[in-house]
């Protein structure tokens, strides 16, 4: 009894208040691309993207693009850049409604904000239930899926759930980059989902695969056929970038 | 004359090395033989694996062992075999080969006669997409009856498929299907060149970043004649306790969960969010993505170092606290015990591993077997328990995570470190790593992560090319440790005995 209460007393409070205003401490989130010019052929960047997240376009005014859809965040373009203009900030509004909407230049350096869908905002935005399908996933998504709803995030506040069933939710949260070997389970579990319902792409390996976007043991037909209504980028996608996008799509 | 070659350092590496130019191949009833005769004098194996055979070399498959003499260094074995040729089977004198004869048969077509559980292991190759084809083993009779649940489960978590075979309440058997996480790892680490592989490397397994990371780093600045100092093993080893730490923390989590004890849940679940936090302002990144480059380590500069005591000075008496509440608890206590037992013969014999092994009372770990020049210098104390039981799984966890806090506390309060002299993988780049490979060698690197060891191994051609990858992940050996822990257990048992092991699938599936 009294270890009980002595263990809650440690606990303390533990939820971030304000999930809008949180910023991670050292994350590596954001890409910046500082506006100087490159050295003349220089690849250095593209040749250590491992996820040729990284366009160049040398002829054009704004001649380095990053897929955000694509970039793992790993920082590796920033050491071998001799005209250095790659950093990483901790900006954790990441998240985009449509695919090309993900690429920052030095001219454009900000996602264009999630705007509130009326749509969505009317069916769900006191209400969302997510079922998780995980097709080849390496476990750093979903563990911080799992993290959505813990005592720091704990977006149970806002009536969002992860839920058992597909047959209860509304929305199903892809992470990994669709393996071959669970392609059909994918597809069963969307099929058992009820009208209407949305898909959130979480990860860069499920926007695009990732760093396994070259493998032949990948098959991505299902993000053909049903387009994300959230993009959520990140190596794993950090908490805050799922929450604060899930908060502009709903108007929470 | 056989390849065996051996690292002179002292302490012991963790690591082997075959120079493939001086070596014949030997034939591959030679190479069964020597198996068969290193695992009678009690090596562990580590691996078996094969590839084609190169153009310049003769058709088949080239096969590679990696055994683990005790007290030694990693020995590899090297043989060379006919397309489709089969041999006789080791798992029918070594149960511990099961598994690494079924991946291989999977991925070369040699043939173990006489495995008592030939099927696939990930359906890879031409196997893709099969997963409906699985030759499940069948009980029947009377009362007997079958549940299958999965690939996708009730939470957020990997997918897998587990058959439970009952009779009445008691599971005679669970077969675990597994596959559906496969990525194609091992075919991608040939197409990109080393200097774009990193980030892939800790994408295997997520959860375990640091340990990849570390195990390729450490092949790979072998390959390329090239040596990091004790500040940047250490920065490394600094890395991997708070990984460990992390995942040791969220499968108490994941256990108290199970058995609905929700404070120690959120209790533990707020302590894992104070490591992951720190892993993050260390390196970027909450699962340590980013710390180890090749050739390069995160620099623990004085700033960070004081930042990294006070989380785990502030850390450690509330998890000792909360370790306490969940021991004492008597419904913790009378759902863990006897549940999902484990004994040490059976441990040995199934080849089991890392932490689950530990907790059997099998003193497996490479920290103290092949420590290297960290571990070396500094040992933790072998950790083990008696009663193979989740309860024993649960202990052996608490104490591991309290041990590596201890250790971490210890080397960041060190004032002879000089943590802050490593090269830091996001500076700008002085000195670059030199990314040309020796030829014609084969470089075997295994860390002990989180679940027991992981190993990769990387042989590169005549050019100094990349022609194979072989990543093991100790979960493939433990699934079968799982498997058997249900025998004579019921279904509602599963929960919390697949938690107490905590394997990763997408280590097994690759």
């Amino acid at each position: 009894m009294f270890q009980t209460l002595a263990v809650r007393k440690a606990q303390g409070t533990q939820y971030i208040a304000d999930l809008r205003a949180a910023r991670p401490a050292g994350f590596r989130g954001k890409p910046l691309i500082a506006d100087t010019a490159c050295a003349p052929n220089c690849r250095a960047c593209t040749e250590a993207c491992p996820t040729d997240a990284i366009v160049l376009n040398p002829a054009g005014a704004d001649a380095v693009a990053i897929d955000l859809g694509a970039c793992v965040m790993c920082g590796d373009c920033a050491p071998v850049c001799p005209s250095q203009k790659f950093s990483f900030n901790n900006d954790v509004k990441l998240c985009a409604t449509s695919r090309e909407g993900l690429v920052v230049t030095a001219a454009r350096p900000n996602i264009d904000p999630v705007q509130v869908s009326a749509a969505l905002k009317g069916r769900f935005g006191r209400s969302l239930k997510l079922r998780s399908v995980s097709a080849g996933g390496c476990n750093g998504c979903e563990m911080e899926v799992n993290a959505w709803g813990n005592v720091n995030f704990d977006i149970g506040r806002y009536g969002i759930d992860m839920v058992a069933s597909p047959r209860h939710a509304d929305g199903l949260v892809l992470t990994g980059p669709i393996s071959r070997n669970m392609m059909t389970a994918l597809h069963i579990a969307w099929e058992a989902m009820p009208e209407p319902k949305l898909v959130i792409a979480v990860g860069a390996c499920a926007i695009s695969g990732g760093v396994f976007a070259q493998s032949d043991a990948l098959n991505r037909d299902f993000l053909d056929t049903f387009k994300p209504a959230l993009y959520v980028p990140g190596c794993p996608a950090h908490p805050l970038t799922f929450i604060s996008g899930i908060m502009d799509l709903l108007g929470i | 004359m056989m390849p065996d070659t051996t690292m002179p350092a002292t302490p012991m590496q963790a690591l082997a090395a075959c120079d493939l130019k001086t070596q014949d191949l030997t034939s591959f009833a030679a190479f069964v033989a020597q198996c068969q005769q290193a695992l009678a004098a009690d090596c562990r194996l580590i691996s078996l694996f094969g590839r084609s055979a190169l153009p310049n070399e003769p058709a088949g498959v080239i096969v590679t062992a990696v055994l683990l003499p005790p007290g030694q260094s990693p020995r590899v074995l090297r043989g060379h075999a006919t397309p489709g040729q089969s041999y006789p089977s080791l798992t029918a004198r070594f149960p511990a080969a099961q598994i690494f004869e079924r991946e291989l048969w999977e991925q070369t077509g040699l043939v173990p006669e006489g495995h008592p559980w030939l099927k696939p292991v990930r359906f890879e190759g031409a196997r893709q997409g099969q997963m409906g084809s699985y030759p499940f083993f069948k009980v029947r009779g009377a009362e007997v009856h079958e549940v299958g649940v999965g690939p996708i489960h009730a939470g957020v978590i990997e997918p897998g498929h587990f058959r439970f075979m009952c009779h009445g309440e008691q599971v005679q058997h669970l077969e675990i299907q597994l596959g559906y996480q496969h990525r194609g790892v091992e075919a991608l680490l040939l197409k990109k060149a080393p200097e774009r592989l990193t980030p892939l490397v800790e994408s295997i397994v997520g959860d375990s970043a640091v340990a990849y990371a570390w195990a390729f780093s450490n092949a790979l600045e072998y390959l390329a004649h090239q040596s990091v100092g004790l500040a940047t093993l250490t920065s490394r080893a600094v890395g991997l306790e708070l990984e460990r730490l992390a995942m040791h923390l969220a499968t108490l989590n994941g256990l108290a969960t199970d058995i609905a004890y929700l404070q120690a849940a959120a209790t533990y679940g707020r302590l894992r969010t104070a490591i992951i936090n720190a892993s993050q302002r260390a390196c970027g990144n909450r699962f340590g993505r980013g710390w180890i480059r090749p050739g390069a380590a995160v620099p623990i500069g004085d700033t960070l170092r004081q930042d990294l005591l006070a989380t785990l000075r502030a850390f450690l008496p509330d998890f000792q606290q909360v370790n306490g509440l969940m021991q004492s608890s008597r419904s913790a206590r009378a759902r863990f015990q006897g549940v999902g037992s484990v004994s040490l013969q059976a441990a040995r014999d199934l080849g089991l591993t890392g932490v689950v092994a530990r907790a059997s009372g099998l003193s497996l770990d490479l920290r103290h077997a092949l420590p290297g020049s960290v571990y070396g210098r500094h040992p933790l104390p072998p950790i083990t328990q008696a009663s193979g039981d989740c309860w024993a799984r649960m202990c052996q966890r608490m104490q591991e995570a309290q041990s590596s806090t201890h250790w971490l506390l210890d080397r960041l309060a060190d004032p002879a470190l000089r943590l802050g002299d490593e090269p830091d993988p996001h500076a700008p780049q002085t000195q670059p790593f030199n990314w040309t490979l020796q030829a014609n060698a084969l470089c075997i690197s295994l860390v002990e992560g989180v679940r027991g060891p992981v190993m990769l191994a990387l042989e590169t051609d005549a050019n100094g090319r990349l022609v194979h990858a072989k990543v093991q992940d100790p979960s493939s050996a433990n699934w079968f440790g799982l498997a058997f822990a249900l025998r004579k257990q019921q279904i509602s048992d599963f929960p919390i005995c697949n938690k107490s092991f905590d394997l990763s699938y997408c280590g097994n599936d690759l």
